[in-house]
């Protein structure tokens, strides 16, 4: 009866990717250029951010009987040699919650600690600290920290109250959220940012979005000065933040 | 006589009735231990006679040592009425029989003493069959159970839940092996799959019993003196008639398609309500105590009129109706019978049903299902079959009760006529994905849920997963749904403080989350001021604004069936037919004569021509906006790749535009472009493929197969209002499963589903064999009469496939940059 069965896609990368031709982010004076699949370039540093990976989240839920598909670690890590082969940086730098728990690296199968190790061998590497991973995995290249500087801009997991002349890059939201149009809602994850902050989406395979109309975002921006880029599916579109919900 | 015993007799001629044929036929059968199918119109005394054998039974004295009969609804409203239509007899013959209910809402301290006391008769729905069986007492209730009574069988045996059903059933055969099984049904197109489907496999279908049949109905379709409209589908151009047509009945049931449509029709009918007329609404939308008001109300005779929906095709009867009004087209011939059986239940007199077409096409698909309906030609889904899913949650469910052996499992399941196909290969892939999630990356082991011990017997790994079972199973997947609730507003120091109140029922989320604060929306038969969220759900006050929103529901809308898309191709096809059609309709019709041409009906029509700088294609191949819907997407793809730039499409229920940048007719005759190319079957193959891999409907279709399987789990203990923010998006799932294990039992799942349902491949697959070779194609200078419905739709739906992107696009106003082809 079934005219058809299932065959496997042609690339394992399961978003798309590729750095913006379009859209410069620039905080205080610091070129940025996002990446449709969520990572930041930093020309001037030949640096690519990345934040919230969750590496093993899907084998800590198997832990509660929730048997997600335990790939999740292997499609984030695909993704990530595909925007670097493509931005070819020279330091790669996590923004925290790289690993879903402190237990996760005796989670990750050997054939995806190859790929990790591969990884951090092509670039120097930072892991930031993040509240699910304070204790990151010291046996897989890199080094870690409670936060990076870099041109002037903090680079840190949960964003702080900032100061004036202060800025930062940070993670830990999952930004994201709909736009309406003709009646439809189009749901992506995004950036979300002023002049001082950014904020990065998430780019594990098994994280989400929270609405940057939520609580969790206010106090950090007020929604005049603000925008959100929101990953589309080929291309990545900018709004002014009060248009997303 | 017959098996009926003394007192009873009495019982019958005490009430003026004598006992009908197929009840005594019924009897019959129960007591040579046989099982039967009851097929019968409503209002012919069936759920008595399902019952009648066991009454007979019971009345004698007898030990109380487990259920004796189980009856089962599919509407737990039912439950308590059928329990008290039925305590009746038992007490106006003094029977020693107890009879109890068992729904969701039953306390847990009445089912605990079900359990230690089992009633004679529980009344019950398929859901609490399932969680029944999942617990370890189930055999010390059923062991003596010597009935099964399944009421609306044909609503059942449709969905998944008639197939969990069915599982459920051969699970109740293991504990008593003896007990009949009585299946109530309206008219279906094939009786002999319901035979089949109630009886175990190895055994003969069981005997058909027919109830006498009424007289036959009188149907009309409204001949309106207004306009009938080109498309849409709202009927207002004849409210002021159907208005009349309530003013002159004693009490009449309006139905409609859609919630959405029934929110409309009340609001219209309550404007054109002069005389003050009681009429009332009732949808699946509302809260359960409003409609528990309206169908008393009903009853009682205190109501001339109720919109409503599907949620009154079922059910016993609420009042005495002497009119059905259908508001649009009924969509099926079956479906219009059921429908208008709701009137009239005295089966010598003939119900009287009004149609009333919203467009110009449903005026043709109101006569083809007027035709059939005379005929009494049926055409009801056949049974739904082997759902894996299905499948799975009822695995889990039987380990719930007690550790299973897994070859004599599969030989009960495979006793399930659904199941009866099953593989062993894929009975053990489903074991192992309730186990460890079926993944070939075998990383779970040590957290299975199921685990073979040594005795080579599976069991559960932990008590915690029977209870989160409980929680969880049942095969109905809503959107998420958010209680919509009166709110009081006052002023305190400047601030508007709401609080929430009364509950009005329950709205899609997606539809409250793109409201702003302020925005009027109608819903529950009024205009509601959106006053924001709070943690039980929306807020609204009463308001008086004009053109308030209309919330629309994801489900609820039935597909044109195959059977009236063929009625409705021949009336078209057969101009010397028109005369009983309206003279607006006649004199359309004709003029697509002159202008294009009217195909034969085995025929598909398709119309090339430009219009406003672009170019259209327009074909006729009625079979609903859902295989229409799939076949716009796979036809814009090939269009695109075949360089004919198509900008868009849009599908109705009866045709399919396209619209273009490039000149199709042109294509067409210098031979670039070929009809029967682009509609070729092959179009099945990898075009389906790669659509799928990135459709929404198809993301949709998993998420289900998804959450009944278990793999998404809907609530944790404790934590009912959170369940979403504890699991992983299903999109997310999806996407990576298909990338690293496309044969996964879950994607086979969603797979098998696509075949039916809202992509329905099944039925374009049907479309694509019959116009080979059929295809009629003209090139117009300009749009043909034929054209005009779908191609207002354009304006009217808005909405061109999944294009996430273009959207996207068009709302940051960076066409260009699209165009370009820049990211």
């Amino acid at each position: 009866m079934m005219p058809f069965s299932p065959k496997p896609l042609a690339p394992l990368s399961t978003r798309p990717w590729g750095l913006s031709k379009m859209h410069r982010i620039s905080l205080n004076g610091l070129d940025l250029v996002p990446d449709l699949s969520g990572a930041l370039f930093v020309p001037e540093f030949k640096t690519l951010l990345i934040a919230d990976l969750h590496l093993e989240k899907a084998s800590n839920m198997a832990k509660r009987g929730v048997h997600l598909p335990p790939y999740d670690t292997r499609a984030s890590l695909i993704q990530l040699e595909a925007v670097i082969t493509q931005a070819r940086p020279e330091q790669l730098i996590f923004l925290g919650d790289s690993f879903h728990d402190d237990e996760a690296r005796t989670r990750i199968a050997d054939e995806d600690l190859v790929r990790l190790r591969a990884i951090t061998e092509s670039a120097a590497t930072i892991w930031i600290t993040g509240n699910h991973d304070p204790h990151p995995p010291t046996d897989i290249g890199g080094r870690i920290a409670d936060k990076a500087v870099l041109g002037g801009v903090t680079l840190r997991h949960e964003p702080k109250q900032l100061g004036p002349d202060e800025f930062e890059i940070a993670g830990h939201l999952h930004p994201g959220g709909a736009v309406s149009q003709r009646g439809k809602r189009i749901h992506c994850k995004c950036f979300v940012g002023n002049t001082a902050r950014l904020i990065m989406p998430a780019f594990g395979s098994f994280t989400g979005g929270l609405s940057i109309s939520a609580m969790p975002f206010r106090g950090l921006f007020t929604e005049k000065d603000s925008h959100a880029w929101m990953l589309g599916q080929r291309a990545i579109f900018k709004f002014p933040a009060r248009r997303v919900r | 006589m017959s098996a009926l015993p003394q007192k009873f007799h009495d019982w019958f001629t005490s009430r003026g009735w004598s006992p009908r044929t197929h009840q005594l036929a019924i009897l019959d059968h129960a007591k040579a231990g046989k099982s039967a199918l009851l097929i019968s119109p409503t209002g012919g005394g069936k759920t008595l006679a399902g019952f009648l054998p066991s009454l007979v039974e019971l009345s004698q004295p007898h030990e109380r040592n487990g259920i004796h009969t189980l009856y089962i609804s599919p509407l737990k409203a039912l439950a308590v009425d059928i329990a008290r239509n039925l305590e009746a007899p038992v007490r106006e013959m003094a029977l020693p029989i107890t009879i109890e209910t068992r729904t969701g809402d039953t306390p847990h301290s009445k089912r605990k003493r079900q359990r230690e006391h089992p009633p004679d008769i529980l009344i019950t729905t398929p859901e609490q069959v399932s969680l029944l069986i999942a617990d370890a007492g189930a055999a010390h209730m059923l062991r003596h159970l010597k009935s099964v009574i399944l009421d609306e069988l044909h609503s059942l045996v449709t969905s998944k839940r008639g197939v969990l059903l069915s599982l459920a059933l051969s699970r109740v055969q293991g504990f008593a092996p003896a007990a009949r099984r009585i299946g109530l049904s309206a008219t279906v197109a094939d009786p002999e799959a319901l035979q089949s489907w109630l009886a175990p496999v190895g055994q003969p279908p069981v005997p058909l019993v027919l109830g006498q049949a009424g007289a036959a109905p009188r149907i009309r379709i409204l001949k309106s003196a207004e306009n009938v409209p080109w498309s849409g589908h709202s009927s207002r151009y004849a409210i002021d008639e159907v208005y009349e047509e309530i003013d002159r009945a004693k009490m009449t049931l309006i139905f409609v398609n859609t919630r959405s449509q029934a929110e409309m029709a009340f609001q219209w009918l309550w404007e054109a309500n002069e005389a003050h007329l009681p009429i009332a609404l009732h949808h699946g939308s509302l809260d359960v105590g409003q409609r528990r008001k309206v169908e008393a109300a009903m009853a009682a005779g205190k109501l001339r009129a109720v919109v409503c929906t599907s949620t009154l095709d079922l059910g016993i009867d609420w009042g005495d109706v002497d009119l059905v009004i259908h508001m649009g087209a009924p969509k099926g011939s079956s479906r219009l019978l059921q429908r208008i059986g709701r009137s009239n239940h005295r089966l010598d007199s003939p119900s009287e049903a009004l149609l009333v077409p919203s467009n110009r096409f449903e005026v043709l698909e109101c006569e083809a299902a007027l035709q059939a309906a005379k005929e009494n030609t049926q055409d009801t889904e056949y049974p739904a079959v082997l759902k894996l899913d299905v499948l799975a949650q009822h695995i889990l469910g039987r380990a719930c009760a007690e550790p299973f052996d897994a070859d004599e499992f599969f030989a009960e399941v495979t006793r399930a006529w659904t199941y009866r196909n099953l593989t062993r290969e894929d009975f053990d892939a489903a074991v192992d994905y309730v186990a460890t999630g079926g993944y070939a990356l075998r990383s779970y082991e040590k957290y299975a849920k199921l685990k073979r011990r040594v005795d080579g017997l599976w069991r559960l790994t932990h008590p915690l997963i029977a209870q989160q079972y409980r929680l969880n199973m049942g095969t109905i997947v809503e959107a998420e749904m958010l209680k919509v609730r009166i709110a009081s507003v006052k002023r305190r120091l400047g601030k508007r403080v709401v609080t929430g109140g009364r509950s009005l029922g329950e709205l899609e989320e997606w539809f409250l989350s793109q409201l702003s604060i302020g925005d009027t929306f109608l819903f529950a038969g009024e205009v509601l001021r959106f006053e924001g969220l709070d943690e039980f759900g929306a807020l609204a006050t009463r308001a008086h604004g004009s053109d308030p929103m209309v919330p629309s529901y994801q489900g609820g809308k039935f597909p044109l069936s195959t059977y009236l898309a063929t009625r409705v191709r021949e009336i078209l096809s057969s101009p010397a037919k028109w005369h009983t059609l309206p003279q607006q309709v006649q004199d359309w019709l004709s003029a697509q004569r002159r202008n294009s041409v009217v195909p034969q009906a085995h025929q598909m029509l398709a119309e090339t021509f430009p219009r406003a700088e672009k170019h259209y294609l327009v074909c006729y191949p009625f079979e609903g906006r859902l295989a229409q819907q799939t076949l716009g997407m796979l036809l814009t793809r090939r269009l695109e790749r075949w360089g004919a730039q198509p900008l868009g499409f849009s599908a109705s229920e009866y045709a399919l535009v396209i619209w273009t940048v490039r000149d199709l007719s042109l294509m067409i005759s210098s031979g670039k472009l070929s009809l029967e190319k682009l509609f070729d079957e092959d179009m099945l193959g990898d075009d389906l493929e790669a659509w799928l891999a990135e459709s929404n409907l198809m993301k949709r279709t998993f998420r289900n197969a998804a959450i009944i399987a278990g793999l998404i789990e809907r609530r944790w203990p404790g934590k009912e209002k959170t369940g979403r923010q504890v699991t992983v998006n299903s999109d997310l799932i999806y996407d990576v499963l298909r990338s690293h294990q496309p044969g996964h039992i879950l994607l086979r799942a969603a797979w098998d589903d696509a075949a039916e349902g809202l992509i329905d491949i099944h039925r374009l697959g049907f479309l694509l064999k019959r116009i080979k070779g059929q295809i009629v194609h003209r090139a117009l200078d300009t749009v043909s009469p034929l054209a005009v419905p779908v191609l207002l739709e354009i304006a009217r739906e808005s909405i061109y496939g999944e294009a996430h992107d273009a959207l996207l696009a068009e709302a940051a106003g960076a066409l260009v940059n699209e165009a370009m082809g820049l990211v």
